[in-house]
């Protein structure tokens, strides 16, 4: 009974929570590895494209919920999303159009290419505060629990509740269905595999025949598909607020180094270790450690080991460790 | 040419700024100059690390907040109650927390590789951070409960603030150093995430570490090198010579103190504007350059590309660390909550790249421009924004939110002159010779 109340209490706090925050930086950090596996460079806009299409949905959202379109249990934001995806993907087109195509066919080192990514974020951090302003949005409805506390407890008569928001549920599950068909398309389809092959060899891609600026145009559609996707979880789970998609880059970045830049794989086991990391560190052991340890060993102090605002220094110590160690990362991406 | 060129391009920078003192203020144009000097100082540092070396350093923000923290820890008082009641404790749980790293890398070392490497070193680390902050913890309680209204830290030297200059320089190359030391020798994008990551950080750290320098709750009434307007106005000297030259004593006061701090601001950057201009047409600027050219080249000539990479990123961000620590001073206060990157990162990239990256007359003429911009930008947008949405409805709410969101085209505006600069004159203003 105490190990099953310590477990309850650990997921209710540790894992359900950084199963979530999990999922959605695996799906940032997806797009950070395709852009760099594709087009060979670290896109510092990427949160901001994820705050771009999070805010064309918000905007969705806002006006499907004036004419009175809902779905029933499930955030309205959902059926948004298809037109958050949208509005991303016409606008990381254009942008590869106006901006990044002239560099690659100059073929410019990367290193400029991350400047231009970074004027770049400076743009589209501009027009989404201009279109939404900076302050924080509320864009969820629908059922606000799957499992509530005290329904928990008194259906195990444990003394722990565990409580799941429904927007963790829908997290996992979309994050899943997502990685799920971007993986099939990846390995089953024909322009899937002239990607990878695309990402391998540039050259002996080009030599068989496949198109660059086709396969530079899906993947950035796919990058603001994912893009949006996180973007729109992460506001359903937290709250959408422009200025904390620029402070999830470290972790998104982290995430993908850790993995192995340039790995699909790598990025979903990278954003898995560095959620895990940062809720684990910075939770209070102490009322988990109360049920597992026998009572003599009760801790007196909370057995925190850091406090919540230092969540962004979890990443970066991850990261540093990486780099020292393996900076392949653990899936053998490209370090040099 | 080249040199008329180059020299109507700070005259037309000068003549904006004047015209800012005649249209405005003469007292926002010497904010716009003194903001200017340091904004070229920054400027010359990060220029150092990407126009000599090609390092991409995003990480600005933290050194510059790092100069500010030296403001406090060298100028202010020590809180003589707070050191006895933590500070035994406290340097006692920094000693520790050393130790624990050292014993860490002992255990990485010596331990043989695999799971044992990888458990032990684990074990020893964990370990090592309970002590520490078995330690750590009652002693900043202790230094947090003295005083906490006003005080509630160790203080600082209690030395004139101008020794803070330097210290915030060597702050920063301590940071750039450990940085340098694990991203350097990889991919060029690595250094990147590296140095983002840091100036989180460092900003966290000066957030939330109350005993340091009180954390958000801003250390206020930091000395000064230059007079305090207050005392100027009651010496009798002072205001005679003000109401002489056909001043009010008020804003006589105010431009002086602002004029002293430009002349001090000045000297600092003439003073590192001469070193860079030396390094730059030495041996060794021309090893950089040769290194930045071809790092395979240079790597074959001899030369160890990542111990010279380390070098320049420590000399860069000690100049931005300086530069930090003159804008704490010419503030009188720090204020953590107000680090942002766009503005302390984002605007001194900006400043290089219009400037001219590889020139150091041009960083410094971008480090100007760029502020000048910066400052105006919202002004000007207010006003276009009111000529076009002039046609509006009063109350509209279109009109309202367009109106309100001009704050926000200052991002929009940087972003694409970036952009336009990088495209159409990607050496910039005034090129690299």
């Amino acid at each position: 009974m105490e190990f099953l109340n310590g477990f309850v209490a650990l997921s209710n706090f540790v894992l359900v929570p950084a199963i979530a925050y999990g999922s959605q930086l695996a799906l940032g950090a997806l797009g950070v590895t395709l852009i760099y596996g594709i087009l060979r460079f670290s896109n510092f806009a990427h949160g901001d494209t994820m705050a771009f299409g999070a805010m064309v949905t918000v905007l969705v959202t806002w006006w499907m919920q004036s004419i009175g379109i809902s779905f029933g249990p499930l955030p309205t934001a959902l059926l948004a999303l298809p037109f958050g995806i949208a509005g991303a993907v016409l606008m990381v087109l254009m942008t590869d159009k106006l901006v990044y195509k002239f560099y690659r066919e100059k073929k410019s080192k990367p290193v400029i290419l991350v400047i231009v990514s970074m004027g770049v974020m400076f743009m589209m951090n501009g027009i989404v505060r201009v279109i939404i302003g900076p302050n924080e949005q509320q864009f969820r409805d629908g059922e606000r629990f799957l499992i509530k506390a005290r329904e928990f407890k008194n259906m195990t008569g444990l003394d722990e509740g565990l409580a799941i928001k429904s927007t963790q549920a829908i997290t996992v599950v979309t994050a899943a269905i997502a990685v799920a068909l971007l993986f099939w398309f990846l390995n089953k389809t024909r322009t899937g595999k002239s990607m990878r092959a695309y990402s391998d060899n540039e050259d002996l891609a080009l030599l068989s025949g496949i198109s660059p600026e086709r396969v530079v145009a899906v993947t950035w559609i796919i990058v603001a598909a994912l893009a949006t996707i996180a973007g729109v979880l992460y506001g359903l789970d937290k709250s959408f607020k422009p200025f904390t998609y620029f402070q999830l880059l470290l972790p998104i970045f982290a995430s993908a180094i850790v993995g192995g830049l340039g790995s699909p794989l790598g990025a979903i086991a990278g954003g898995f270790v560095v959620a895990f990391s940062e809720v684990m560190i910075t939770y209070a052991w102490k009322k988990v450690l109360g049920y597992w340890l026998p009572e003599t060993l009760e801790p007196s102090g909370l057995v925190q080991l850091l406090s919540t605002d230092y969540k962004f220094a979890v990443s970066f110590m991850i990261l540093i460790v990486v780099l020292l160690f393996r900076p392949t990362g653990l899936f053998k991406g490209k370090a040099y | 040419m080249e040199r008329t060129k180059n020299i109507g391009l700070f005259a037309i920078v000068a003549g904006l700024i004047v015209m800012t003192g005649m249209i405005q203020s003469w007292n926002s144009a010497l904010l716009i100059v003194n903001m200017g000097l340091i904004s070229a100082i920054m400027a010359l540092g990060v220029n150092l690390q990407w126009g000599f070396a090609g390092l991409f350093n995003v990480g600005v923000m933290g050194f510059v907040a790092l100069g500010g923290l030296a403001t406090v820890l060298v100028s202010s008082d020590p809180v003589g109650e707070a050191w006895s009641a933590g500070g035994l404790g406290l340097i006692a749980a920094l000693v520790l927390g050393v130790l624990a790293i050292i014993a860490t890398g002992f255990a990485i070392k010596t331990l043989p590789a695999g799971r044992i490497r990888f458990f032990g070193a684990t074990a020893v680390l964990i370990v090592g951070f309970f002590i520490y902050r078995a330690v750590f913890d009652p002693a900043v309680a202790a230094i947090e409960a003295i005083n906490p209204a006003l005080q509630g830290n160790i203080g600082g030297l209690g030395l004139p603030i101008l020794m803070a200059w330097p210290i915030g320089g060597v702050l920063a190359a301590a940071a750039a150093w450990i940085i340098g030391k694990t991203a350097l020798g990889l991919r060029s994008d690595y250094l990147a995430i590296a140095t983002l990551g840091i100036a989180e950080i460092v900003i966290a750290i000066m957030k939330n570490e109350d005993w340091l320098a009180r954390g958000v709750k801003n250390v206020i009434g930091l000395d000064r090198p230059v007079a305090r307007e207050v005392d100027l106005q009651q010496s009798a000297e002072f205001v005679d010579k003000a109401t002489q030259w056909g001043f009010d004593p008020v804003t006589a006061s105010s431009l002086y103190v602002k004029f002293s701090y430009s002349l001090l601001f000045t000297a600092v950057l003439v003073i590192l504007l001469v070193m860079a201009q030396l390094s730059l047409n030495s041996p060794w600027g021309r090893m950089m350059r040769a290194i930045r050219d071809n790092e395979v080249a240079a790597e074959a000539m001899g030369k160890n590309v990542t111990h010279r990479h380390l070098q320049i990123f420590i000399l860069g961000s000690a100049i931005c660390g300086i530069a930090g620590a003159m804008m704490t001073t010419l503030d009188g206060q720090l204020t953590p909550g107000t680090y942002q990157p766009l503005r302390y990162t984002f605007l001194i990239w900006v400043m290089v790249i219009v400037g001219g990256s590889g020139n150091n007359f041009g960083a410094v003429l971008g480090g100007f421009l760029i502020w000048f911009l910066w400052v105006q930008v919202e002004p000007l947008g207010q006003w276009l924004m009111n000529i076009v949405t002039s046609g509006m409805a009063e109350d509209s709410a279109l009109r309202l939110h367009l109106l309100d969101s001009v704050a926000h085209m200052r991002l929009f505006t940087m972003g694409l002159i970036l952009l336009l600069v990088l495209r159409f004159s990607p050496r910039g203003l005034i090129p690299e010779k």
